[in-house]
């Protein structure tokens, strides 16, 4: 057993309202830059749709991520013999167009505009040549379903739905639709770091954040590609690889990420998971249908006295071994299985994990109560309008086993709480749900607290990071006083 | 006279000029260090002008190379016609597929508007040098045929001579004028190399292809090579 720890992630997708309130606040703290206007690190996405950049599901068309061919793991994209042959030209690289050319308005020409007939308009110039353009498509074009003949018919995850359940998700009165929002997994087998042919990517071994040391990278941009969530990008100014930080500077000082701390639904978690990275490659092995079991395997449990003296042995720090005891990562990906990783197929092993949303059923009612008598409590789940094979295909890599257990139990919790409160629901059909969909009253409980009561202090459970404690092992105190700070201080020009 | 400050002081300015900013650029300001790619901003021509001229020039520099090193080998190797030929038609189809994707990608970034935000006066230079040099090329391998001879017998001694700090000129002097622009154009690009981005050459990975997949840094341990 190799014990490592790793900040980890769950976006409560039942909870997300789809403000991008995320977005703009990772936006304004990291990319409001020069060469990074086109990158959103954290994106929402409407699904069914085709995301950005468009149709990154697609990996026939982008070969990111791992495949296992001969028994053993392979990336998709660019083996070792073929980056010496593509150096030069990588031929599943996104291009601009694939994400959308950055525009602003000329708000200038509002001031210096000559006199004239007629108001003058701010138009819209690109940000990367200024001059005019013609908008045709950007980030979130198919917000709520925006042009959906286009984008939501086009989702990769309907593969496999019926042409019923086509129909039906574009027909006027049993829309649906749900809200993804997207950062990078930081995963345990990441393809980006593996395919970096410099090995300026890399995972912090204290908290398994994965950053790029942009003193190393030289634009070979085989991480672009390699990553099959499109969650590397690439400066187009500074000629650098750029990627979702997990905000570890915030980190480092007890701040929960620019984008979890600003989410208005508070659909986000943060806390420490404990995994045994011995174990990595052989559960990355496994057949896709057993990949969400192995890799919840992959996680130890931190009450456990031998994971305990195995982390002490690792040197993981004795108050992060308490904050993973507190993790609300933990309760919603291990013991209650209610959190799942997106696109688990990929096999990068994502620290991300995603708890599937609930949606709209036809219910019936009888004497101004909702009618319960079904004989089976879960048949709306099969007969919710977001076919439970679609969330298979995004959580389940394929397999509608896990997503259905979580959704069967988070509809338990709700009946339970109804019985409780709103009282249309007796107790006892309340315990039934709840023994039929795997959960306790006390698990049920638990549940909702950190479901629907939860603080800031049981959403973000942040280890103490030890920043001194590197920089004492790196350099003298006494010196790093002197340079505190973030980044180095020269500009990104292109040349000297 | 003239021929003396071409041939025995330049290439020595040049030389000096790119060990000392090299390894002073690397040491202070590695950021800087980048093929600075435009890929992401223009796909398709992208392919049909950098990797001809890629690949191209790697068989041209090859050539060079070869003929630097082991000047003797070459003749003997050349003794038979049909192997001079091979040699012959090899070098100078690298060269016209140096020059056609070196023309296509200047004519990409003088055309496309969104690579020539990006582009800086370096880059310029950069392809002036490179189109001298490489049109000056082709005109040398089909002007004077046999440049795998003549070169192993006359521009190899120059450049061991050179080497060994011992600079002897009188075997490129009588060479004509279209060789000697060819020579003093490669020192004007070796001594600007290091201020452009062509020092992307000098950080081609290696370790890659031996390396373990994953990276990981630990705090206080060094940095895993690559």
């Amino acid at each position: 057993m190799n014990v490592r720890s790793q900040i980890s992630m769950v976006f409560h997708l039942d909870k997300c309202i789809g403000c991008h309130t995320c977005s703009v606040a990772c936006k304004n703290v990291w990319t409001d830059r020069k060469g990074a206007e086109y990158m959103w690190w954290n994106n929402v996405e409407t699904k069914p749709g085709t995301g950005y950049p468009t149709l990154w599901e697609d990996q026939e068309e982008y070969q990111g991520g791992w495949e296992v061919s001969d028994g053993k793991l392979q990336l998709k994209s660019t083996s070792k013999k073929k980056i010496v042959f593509n150096i030069f030209h990588n031929p599943h690289m996104p291009s601009i167009d694939d994400y959308y050319e950055p525009w602003t308005y000329n708000y200038e020409h509002l001031f210096d505009a000559p006199a004239s007939d007629d108001q003058p308009v701010a138009r819209p110039i690109s940000q990367i040549t200024g001059e005019l353009v013609q908008i045709e498509s950007g980030p979130n074009w198919d917000d709520d379903l925006g042009g959906s003949p286009v984008y939501a018919a086009n989702d990769p995850n309907l593969e496999g739905l019926s042409e019923e359940q086509r129909e039906q998700l574009s027909s006027v009165e049993r829309l649906v639709y749900f809200y993804l929002p997207r950062i990078c997994n930081h995963c345990l087998n990441p393809s980006c770091v593996a395919s970096c042919p410099s090995g300026a990517l890399y995972k912090r071994g204290q908290d398994g954040i994965v950053l790029v040391d942009q003193n190393r990278c030289r634009a070979w941009r085989s991480c672009v590609a390699a990553c099959p969530y499109k969650k590397v990008y690439y400066n187009w100014f500074a000629g650098k690889a750029e990627k979702c930080i997990l905000c570890y500077p915030r980190l480092e000082t007890g701040q929960a990420p620019a984008c979890f701390h600003s989410c208005v639904g508070r659909i986000r978690y943060l806390g420490v998971l404990l995994y045994d990275a011995s174990r990595i490659e052989e559960v990355a092995l496994k057949k896709d249908a057993e990949l969400v079991e192995a890799h919840r395997s992959l996680i130890l449990d931190p009450n456990d006295p031998e994971v305990i003296s195995a982390a002490r042995a690792a040197g993981i720090d004795e108050a992060v071994l308490e904050s993973a005891r507190k993790s609300p990562v933990f309760k919603f990906v291990k013991e209650w299985k209610m959190a799942l990783p997106p696109h688990i197929e990929y096999r990068t092993m994502p620290m991300l994990f995603y708890v599937p949303p609930l949606s709209p059923v036809i219910s019936s009612r009888v004497n101004g109560l909702v009618d319960f008598d079904s004989t089976e409590f879960f048949h709306d789940i099969d007969e919710s309008r977001v076919p439970v094979r679609f969330l298979a295909n995004l959580f389940g890599a394929g397999e509608e086993r896990e997503v259905r257990y979580a959704l069967r139990k988070q509809k338990a919790v709700r009946w339970w709480r109804r019985a409780r409160t709103a009282g249309d629901v007796d107790q006892e059909t309340a315990l039934r749900m709840l023994a039929e969909a795997d959960c306790t009253p006390e698990q049920a409980e638990a549940i909702y607290q950190l479901t629907s009561l939860c603080t800031f202090e049981d959403r973000f459970v942040i280890p103490p990071m030890h920043r001194e404690q590197v920089i004492e092992q790196a350099q003298s105190p006494q010196q790093a006083r002197s340079s505190a700070g973030f980044g180095f201080t020269t500009g990104t020009a292109r040349s000297i | 006279m003239f021929d003396t400050l071409l041939f025995g002081v330049l290439p020595y300015v040049a030389m000096f000029t790119f060990f000392l900013v090299t390894i002073q650029r690397y040491r202070q300001r590695s950021f800087s260090y980048s093929s600075l790619s435009s890929q992401f901003l223009e796909n398709r021509r992208h392919f049909w002008s950098l990797v001809p001229f890629h690949y191209g020039i790697l068989v041209v520099l090859a050539g060079h190379i070869v003929a630097f090193l082991f000047p003797r080998e070459l003749l003997a190797f050349n003794s038979r016609p049909l192997r001079l030929y091979i040699l012959e038609t090899a070098a100078l189809t690298g060269g016209l597929m140096t020059l056609v994707g070196l023309t296509a990608a200047v004519f990409r970034r003088w055309t496309t508007a969104k690579i020539r935000t990006v582009t800086t006066v370096s880059d310029w230079l950069v392809y002036a040098l490179l189109t001298i040099q490489v049109a000056n090329g082709v005109y040398v391998a089909v002007a004077h045929p046999w440049g795998s001879s003549w070169f192993a017998a006359s521009v190899s001694p120059y450049l061991w001579s050179l080497a060994r700090l011992t600079p002897d000129i009188t075997t490129i002097t009588p060479l004509p004028w279209g060789v000697k622009l060819h020579i003093i154009n490669a020192y004007l690009l070796i001594g600007f190399f290091p201020f452009t981005r062509l020092v992307h050459v000098l950080v081609i990975p290696n370790v890659y292809l031996w390396r373990k997949p994953q990276v990981v840094r630990w705090p206080g341990r060094p940095y895993p090579a690559s």
